[in-house]
């Protein structure tokens, strides 16, 4: 029984609360750096640590921190988290912190982190909040990756860098301006709910016994 | 002051903040469904990034830079800016009720309005003086406030128009976002 519901902590991050396409958080890293795959994983495992690392620290302090001065506590905890996985990308990764630029301090002021630990880590215990950290971290980073792929292969016909569009294809390259980055996050949503929607009908109509 | 002219122009049209550098969207997509909303947004913004700029040049410059602690300044910023709003906050409340009223919704919000904290950390990238960055933080927040402004004028039109009915709420907002990005972009020849 624990298992299962540590299993289903899990995947709420990943499918039902993906925080990019359904709660719609941490908007500003997934339009700025969704130009290139390789970013967008990046950024989202530089996320997915903050959030697993935070959200266990914040569990374990829960009964420490007092409510009244509880956002500064977490804001604390997320910055040094921050700091830490800054350090490491700028001493083992340049390039890629060269690329993702003022991003990664931003992470500091990413909602999904804040969102989770005000309304998770502060109010569970140790191991489900890291649990739910690295699903919801894992969420943004299919989510990230899955926009930045689409982004690089229509805007520049590369993926991860390697080139896999003929050479006959002319790569669109408004996509991976700024402009594409809203234009590609607004269809790719139109979808993702277009399916939510088919699938929550489908299921009505089971439960009603109309279709098999 | 060439230069701060090419500084003001350059974060409010050419790299504004929010249509080409994707600082500040929460704000920008979740305040933006009335115009005067979006107004005392953008109002509360500037005045707090105008401030941040000037408060966290001195913890940069006096501070940070002396003790060679370089590397505690996300922490810092972040922690002064999250100090200054409440101080802004409290102040405003005795100072003046009747801005505090307008603004007052606002400003617990701008705490995580990655705008703030980012116009403190790009300062200080490019390696501002103070003038310099008090100017930048500004623009940058006049940039802001446009872009914000002009969105919620947009939607505002949008809600009572013809929208097809799939399009409505983030997607419709986010492609509309894109066209006015994309408007954003024909600034870029500006400056060489």
């Amino acid at each position: 029984m624990k298992n299962k519901s540590l299993f289903h902590v899990f995947t709420n991050g990943l499918l039902n609360e993906n925080p990019t396409f359904r709660l719609l958080l941490g908007m500003c890293p997934t339009l700025a750096i969704s130009t290139a795959a390789s970013s967008g994983v990046g950024m989202g495992l530089a996320t997915t640590f903050v959030l697993v690392f935070s959200n266990m620290v914040i569990s374990m302090l829960r009964h420490i921190i007092p409510e009244r001065v509880r956002i500064p506590g977490f804001i604390v905890v997320i910055a040094t988290f921050v700091t830490i996985i800054d350090l490491v990308i700028k001493a083992f990764l340049p390039s890629m912190s060269d690329t993702l630029g003022i991003y990664i301090p931003l992470i500091v002021v990413n909602c999904i982190i804040f969102a989770r630990a005000e309304s998770y880590a502060f109010k569970n215990p140790v191991i489900p909040s890291a649990v739910d950290g690295l699903g919801m971290g894992l969420g943004f980073t299919c989510s990230l990756t899955l926009l930045s792929s689409v982004r690089e292969i229509i805007g520049s016909g590369k993926w991860f860098g390697m080139q896999i569009m003929p050479d006959a294809y002319k790569p669109m390259s408004v996509i991976i301006t700024p402009s594409g980055g809203f234009l590609t996050l607004g269809i790719l949503l139109l979808i993702v709910n277009g399916i939510v929607k088919y699938i929550g009908k489908r299921k009505q109509m089971k439960a009603r016994g109309e279709i098999a | 002051m060439n230069e701060l002219l090419l500084i003001v122009i350059g974060s409010v049209l050419v790299n504004n903040f929010v249509m080409s550098q994707f600082l500040g969207i929460c704000p920008f997509l979740g305040v933006s469904k009335k115009t005067e909303t979006a107004l005392g947004m953008g109002m509360a913004v500037t005045f707090v990034m105008a401030l941040a700029s000037l408060i966290t040049y001195f913890i940069q410059a006096y501070l940070l830079v002396p003790l060679k602690l370089e590397y505690m300044q996300t922490i810092a910023f972040i922690l002064v800016i999250a100090v200054l709003v409440q101080i802004v906050e409290i102040a405003l409340k005795k100072i003046s009720l009747s801005l505090y009223q307008a603004l007052g919704v606002y400003l617990p919000l701008i705490t995580t309005n990655c705008a703030v904290l980012g116009v403190a950390l790009l300062n200080t990238r490019e390696g501002y003086n103070l003038i310099e960055s008090v100017v930048n933080g500004t623009s940058a927040a006049i940039g802001f406030t446009i872009a914000i402004v002009m969105f919620a004028s947009i939607r505002e039109r949008l809600a009572t128009g013809n929208m097809p009915k799939w399009m409505d709420g983030f997607p419709g907002a986010l492609i509309t976002a894109g066209l006015m990005s994309l408007a954003f972009q024909g600034f870029s020849g500006l400056i060489q």
